[in-house]
């Protein structure tokens, strides 16, 4: 039996930034138990970028904000342990994980839930037809199209309009297919305002607002879905079907906060959510057992996670040494621009804010937070322009998340990236922001490693 | 093409009942192969059904039914053990909502006790409430020999073994064309072309066809779907609750079943369809389903659904009848040395092996049955890692660091078990028959999590490009190819 001040379930942004946060409250001993074999959790295979805007103040894609969270839990002495799969946890804090070394046991003085969210899924939704490949979650189509290697499909439906269903439109478009649709039941979008401009609009990809997917059609694969208009209950209103091909249904209906784990000690769930109930001090029902970020509640970013992890962490190491806890920072707030961008208002994509900027008779800008918002608002009339964020195949066919050093041309993303498709770069690890190609598309941005 | 030598028996389906006879025939000195038209065997209605083993009170005394489903089930605890399937006697309950429910019930047990079924009893509103306070209704009979089990890991197991008994396997062999000759049946299955002196026909659904292509005609089987939703693990019920069934009805009613493997299933209902192969859920029986579920277990909410699926039932009785007409298992005297069976419904599973033994004794009829000394029962399935105890498991993963990788979260599936399943003694190499055999991706997150590493295993150790990892066979690719 191990013992650790501080044990983290979870190598995500939420479990990394609990670590440092345990560390800095003075435990001594603080332990991350990843399931996977690298940490970052998710963000691994979110290559996009639009992370770290308000932890590190810089724009960076999910794996460059992955290894910055791991580097400042490394920086303040974590420990870390990935390829660890925790079964079990008890009131008493003792938690059992299954590693290739063999079952570990470890007796912690406190215990913090990172464990993160999952997708829902079709048969969560129930939505009628066969059951033929093809349906996927948003979220396993990304990392398989950014990890794996493997595409799923070449004409694809998105149901849903959460942030990883409109990404993930964007990326296959991207990666060669076409995305006929994005249907979302409710009136408005789920997702920020800027992925509906950068990841629809910039793509021509149609949204279909109070529609969803009634069929699906096809015995061994995907031939088709069927799309119906709903009634503001969500009622699928009769007379409205109509058939789309595809070969491909994505599905972005939601997150559901992972919590079998905090169940096994009892830690008490809201029934509707399924997330943590913690106090003030995210402190779950249990005592010594604390949680952070989407296992708690599902956020709209990273950096809100990596916050909160911290002070979980910080309670949690603080806890074990009877210190005073500190009351959690407040909820961030929605400050992000949600729904469809309106005619004649920028919406800024250089940020999850999504800054609604109008542009004056006299040329100067209204709205933008920052003076960057000005800038892109200036070039966004004359010449539109976005970082292109994709991979590249190294010679042992895995893949290197990649984007281009400046915003490039919009309108030129998509022969870019199929350009890209046909370049190999060597197995050797490359560092971090290293050149993998100077200048390739002769407009002045290399392409860099963002990992 | 070299001639290929003429088996003593070609069995045509591999459903449990199909795989079931060529076990048995493998106990004898004979020459026996069984194809299957799907790539994988229990893809009809023996992989898509409620999972219990049925005591046998549904069934009219005297008829094959009623007597192979109570030799089935009493026969089912030892069989499961020699083929290391997980099953589990759980007892069952059919409620009771009105007075004419008590009637049904007060016949099912006379029923059942003349059928041979052991231990039923009705039960008062009262002994009801205490037995299972959760359920609805106003009175119940009791059958305590009824159980639950895995009936894709059965009908696998009896194929396994069967195999490894001598039993050649054509998967993705569908029958097209059997002519009757002097001597010998040729019959076109797939590409090949195959003779054989008894032909044995298991093919469910498609049994009436197959039955013609000998030309027998007469038979006919009307489809009749039976939707299900599944729940997220729960132990909120311990054991099967069925309302009475209604007269006239094509199943026995939508139930609540818990499975071997700790989800809660609801379903099915019963709908006559015309094409065998329609196993699409739909929406009003979707709706129904939950309704009626509700009405036997107050508090179900519709956020414990994980997953739905379909069964399709091969009923003789026709549409406005409903109801069951008994098994068809006979020697064709219009076609001597066919041997065809038609209508294996519920209690099929149940009564797979008794049926099997009952066209050994037809074909020994005419055949001399000399047993294979080499034969042995028993077969090992998936070592399995959940629900060891910590000893166990540490001892498996020293054995096997494999074990120590968890890849399917939901049920605790580690790769070392996906290795046993991916190399199978089948030769199966779907998603769905690693799905089945591991139960990874069966969980609340349907494989979210552990579908790209499954796809990793296949594409990367066991060198299947892309294309080739299918879901259910060809035409059914979960991928298009590599990104870049």
């Amino acid at each position: 039996m191990e013992r650790y001040d501080v044990a983290i379930i979870g190598g995500g942004p939420g479990g990394l930034a609990a670590a440092r946060g345990a560390r800095e409250a003075g435990a001594e001993r603080v332990l991350v138990l990843e399931r996977d074999g690298r940490t970052g959790g998710i963000l691994n295979q979110c290559i996009h970028d639009g992370f770290g805007l308000v932890r590190y103040k810089a724009m960076l894609t999910g794996p460059e904000y992955a290894l910055r969270a791991r580097a400042e839990a490394d920086e303040v002495g974590a420990e870390v342990l990935t390829g660890a799969m925790v079964t079990g946890l008890t009131p008493e804090r003792t938690i059992t994980a299954v590693t290739r070394a063999g079952l570990m046991e470890v007796q912690a003085g406190a215990v913090v839930l990172a464990t993160g969210c999952r997708e829902r899924t079709r048969g969560a939704i129930a939505i009628p037809g066969t059951r033929p490949a093809g349906v996927f979650t948003a979220g396993a189509a990304q990392n398989l199209i950014n990890t794996k290697n493997l595409m799923v499909g070449r004409r694809v439906v998105v149901l849903g309009s959460g942030d990883i269903g409109l990404i993930m439109a964007r990326r296959l478009t991207l990666e060669g297919a076409k995305v006929l649709c994005v249907a979302e039941m409710r009136p408005a979008p789920g997702g920020l305002e800027r992925n509906i401009r950068q990841c629809l609009y910039d793509f021509d990809i149609p949204l279909y607002l109070q529609t969803t997917v009634t069929n699906i059609l096809g015995r061994k694969r995907v031939e088709g879905v069927e799309l119906s208009a709903v009634d503001e209950a969500g009622v699928p209103i009769p007379g409205t079907r109509r058939t789309v091909d595809c070969d491909t249904l994505l599905l972005s209906v939601g997150l559901i906060p992972e919590n079998e784990i905090g169940a096994l000690a009892g830690v008490e769930l809201d029934p509707v959510t399924n997330g943590t109930v913690t106090d003030g001090f995210l402190q779950t029902s249990v005592p010594g057992v604390f949680s952070c970020g989407n296992c708690r509640k599902v956020m709209d970013l990273a950096d809100f996670v990596t916050v909160q992890g911290l002070a979980a962490g910080y309670n949690a190491g603080a806890w074990v040494q009877g210190k005073d806890l500190k009351p959690m920072p407040a909820e961030t707030s929605n400050a992000m621009a949600k729904g469809l961008p309106q005619p004649g208002v920028l919406t800024c994509v250089l940020c999850p804010k999504g800054c609604r900027v109008t542009i004056g008779p006299d040329g100067t800008t209204d709205g933008n937070q920052c003076p960057k918002g000005e800038a892109y608002a200036l070039q966004e009339v004359k010449a539109p322009a976005r970082v292109l964020t994709t991979t590249v195949k190294r010679v042992d066919g895995t893949l290197l998340p990649v984007k281009t050093s400046k915003a490039v041309p919009r309108e030129n993303l998509t022969e870019y990236a199929r350009r890209l498709r046909n370049v190999t770069v060597p197995d050797a690890p490359l560092s971090y922001g290293a050149v993998v190609l100077t200048d390739p598309f002769g407009v002045g941005a290399d392409v860099v490693a963002a990992k | 093409m070299a001639v290929r030598p003429t088996y003593d028996i070609f069995i045509i389906g591999g459903g449990a009942v199909g795989c079931a006879v060529a076990r048995e025939l493998s106990r004898y000195r004979l020459s026996v192969a069984l194809a299957e038209a799907a790539p994988d065997v229990a893809a009809g209605a023996s992989g898509r059904n409620s999972a219990v083993i049925h005591a046998g009170f549904n069934n009219r005394p005297g008829s094959l039914m009623a007597k192979l489903c109570v030799q089935g089930s009493q026969g089912f605890p030892a069989l499961c053990r020699e083929l290391d399937v997980p099953y589990k006697i759980t007892g069952k309950l059919l409620v009771a909502f009105d007075q004419a429910d008590l009637a049904t019930l007060r016949r099912l047990k006379d029923q059942g006790d003349r059928n041979g079924c052991r231990g039923l009893a009705l039960l008062s509103r009262d002994q009801l409430r205490a037995k299972l306070p959760q359920v609805g209704g106003i009175g119940a009979m009791e059958s305590p020999c009824t159980g639950v089990f895995d009936p894709f890991q059965y009908t696998v197991a009896l194929a396994e073994n069967a195999k490894a008994n001598g039993v050649d396997f054509y998967l993705s062999h569908p029958v097209t064309a059997i002519k009757k000759g002097p001597e010998v049946f040729t019959i076109t299955a797939g590409v090949r072309t195959f003779t054989a002196r008894r032909v044995v026909n298991c093919a469910g659904l498609h049994s009436a066809d197959v039955s013609a292509l000998a030309g027998v005609e007469g038979y006919r089987i009307y489809p009749c779907r039976g939707e299900y939703f599944i729940l997220d693990k729960t132990d909120v019920l311990p054991m099967p609750v069925y309302p009475a069934p209604k007269k006239g009805a094509g199943g026995l009613g939508v139930h609540l079943t818990p499975t071997i493997h700790g989800n809660l299933i609801l379903g099915p209902s019963a709908e006559y369809i015309d094409d065998p192969e329609d196993t699409a859920s739909t929406r009003p029986v979707m709706d129904q389903l939950f309704r009626e579920a509700c009405q036997l277990l107050p508090g179900l909410e519709r956020k414990q659904i994980i997953g739905a699926y379909c069964g399709v039932r091969p009923k003789q009785a026709p549409p406005g009848e409903g109801g069951y007409w008994d098994f068809v298992i006979k020697e064709e005297t219009r076609c001597p040395g066919l041997i065809n069976l038609i209508g294996i419904e519920s209690p099929g599973l149940t009564a797979s092996v008794p049926i099997a033994r009952m066209v050994t004794e037809i074909i020994g009829r005419t055949m001399d049955l000399v047993p294979n000394p080499t034969f042995d029962g028993r077969r090992t399935g998936i070592r399995r890692f959940r629900d060891r105890t910590p000893a166990e498991q540490a001892a498996l993963i020293a054995a096997d660091p494999d074990y120590g990788e968890v890849i399917c979260r939901c049920q605790t599936v580690t790769k070392a078990e996906l290795r046993q399943a991916i190399e199978n003694p089948l030769g199966v190499k779907t998603l769905a028959g690693i799905k089945y055999r591991a139960w990874a991706t069966t969980g609340r997150c349907s494989g979210g999590y552990c579908l790209p590493k499954i796809a990793q295993m296949l594409t990367e150790e066991y060198g299947l490009a892309p294309e080739e990892v299918t879901y259910r066979g060809p035409g059914s690719p979960l991928f298009t190819g590599r990104v870049k």
